[in-house]
């Protein structure tokens, strides 16, 4: 996954960069099955190598698909700024408990209770959707407000009237408009 | 793109196992992995890949912009719609325990409901953001 | 046990650098929205591998299984997978948006014109 990240950083054909970002999701995708995380690959397989993709190379058949090389100061500046950033963070990992450590603070608190409780309580076994859609239902209600918005700010964004249905305007049309 | 006939017959032949799938992947979230995020993608990846291969004209006669619209705040109105149920019915605000009989069969109906209102806000959230995209001139 | 220690986290964080750098030393928008989507990937993974539980198996109830993983932040970065993609498409508009009105997605070429206005 890095030899893919790094790969994006370099290159300046966007169009590549965007097939690499796919490539991208679907390693981490594989890497989440490997952490037991099935839902989420699943969820990142379809919409980090699938949809994000398309939108993407959506987005570059309507804008361009070259970059212009960085000048190289400022190169050389974000390197100085990501290493000394990357440092404090790696410094900070020291006090994290290791990984796969059963007694890490992150599985002390509600974690057992949704485990232990949710097969009674809930009565179905995929105790991501119990937790997603009944104990955390005000945080899911919140993220499909979230998405209801952005779809609602594209259309605001981008969909200019344009009847619903209608396909390119015709030749003369566009013609008329660029008068 | 009316030349490759390979890409035209694989998807058509594709695009209804898609839509099976996300349906399954939809109603069956409650045992394996799956739900209505998952589900809500697969479903529009179906209809994305419909508008890819045949345009979006095309792809606008099988679901008109109006159909899109109103799926997309009718997933979110039903979300909120069972929420407000559970309090009618005496619960508070997104507890499914009082919807049915039992409190287990009250938060599978709760759970289903849902997803379904995840999944259809997906679905529809994603096409209207494919089928704007690329209507779009450059 | 002592084999991956903290090695997790040390890769997410390569991974968050190289999103953060591409982000600010890259002029041209659409790629500072990649960089954005790897920031953000390194960001679920760093979630789920704290979420892993050694001998775990995925939070799925059944017979016979004692250990699972964390769901809770399986649930968390389910949704935000999809937020994210959400609101890079809101961003890939406004990008589709700046660029017909500036005929460029180059961050200081959108500068200079500014200036020049």
């Amino acid at each position: 996954m890095i030899v893919v990240a790094v790969a994006i950083a370099r290159l300046h054909n966007l169009f590549a960069v965007v097939m690499l970002t796919g490539i991208f999701s679907l390693l981490g995708a594989a890497a989440y099955v490997v952490l037991d995380a099935v839902d989420v690959a699943f969820t990142e397989a379809a919409v980090g190598a699938g949809i994000s993709t398309v939108l993407m190379l959506g987005t570059l058949a309507l804008t361009t698909s070259e970059e212009r090389t960085a000048p190289r100061d400022r190169v050389i500046l974000a390197l100085v700024v990501v290493v000394l950033t990357g440092a404090v963070l790696v410094y900070g990992t020291l006090d994290m408990p290791f990984y796969g450590d059963p007694m890490a603070a992150i599985h002390q608190h509600v974690a057992p209770r949704y485990l232990g409780a949710s097969g009674a309580e809930i009565g179905i076994p995929n105790v991501v959707t119990s937790i997603l859609a009944s104990y955390r239902g005000y945080d899911t209600l919140g993220e499909t407000f979230v998405i209801f918005t952005a779809a609602a700010g594209v259309l605001a964004i981008l969909g200019r009237a344009r009847g619903p249905g209608t396909s390119k305007p015709t030749k003369a049309e566009r013609e008329d408009a660029e008068v | 793109m009316n030349y490759k006939i390979v890409i035209r017959v694989v998807s058509k032949f594709l695009i209804p196992y898609m839509l099976l799938f996300a349906l399954y992947v939809q109603w069956h979230g409650d045992f394996g992995p799956g739900g209505g995020f998952q589900a809500g993608v697969i479903f529009a990846a179906g209809f994305i890949l419909y508008g890819i291969v045949f345009g979006v004209g095309n792809l606008r006669d099988v679901v008109p912009a109006w159909v899109t619209r109103t799926l997309l705040a009718g997933g979110v109105l039903l979300y909120a719609g069972v929420g407000v149920a559970g309090m009618l019915m005496g619960g508070s605000f997104l507890n499914y325990s009082v919807l049915a009989a039992t409190p287990t069969g009250g938060q599978h109906l709760g759970i289903l409901l849902v997803e379904l209102g995840v999944g259809v806000t997906v679905a529809a959230a994603m096409i209207t953001i494919f089928a704007t995209f690329s209507s779009r001139e450059r | 046990m002592a084999f991956p220690g903290l090695l997790n986290y040390w890769f997410v964080v390569i991974l968050m650098m190289i999103g953060f750098f591409i982000v600010i030393a890259h002029g041209n928008l659409v790629k500072k929205i990649v960089g954005l989507n790897v920031f953000q990937i390194s960001v679920f993974l760093f979630y789920i591998t704290m979420g892993k539980v050694d001998g775990g198996s995925a939070p799925i109830l059944a017979e016979g299984i004692e250990v699972y993983s964390n769901p809770l932040p399986h649930v968390l970065i389910l949704t935000a997978i999809v937020v994210g993609v959400a609101t890079t498409a809101l961003g890939l508009a406004l990008v589709v948006r700046i660029n017909e009105s500036y005929g460029t997605i180059e961050e200081d070429e959108i500068g200079a014109m500014e200036d020049d206005a």
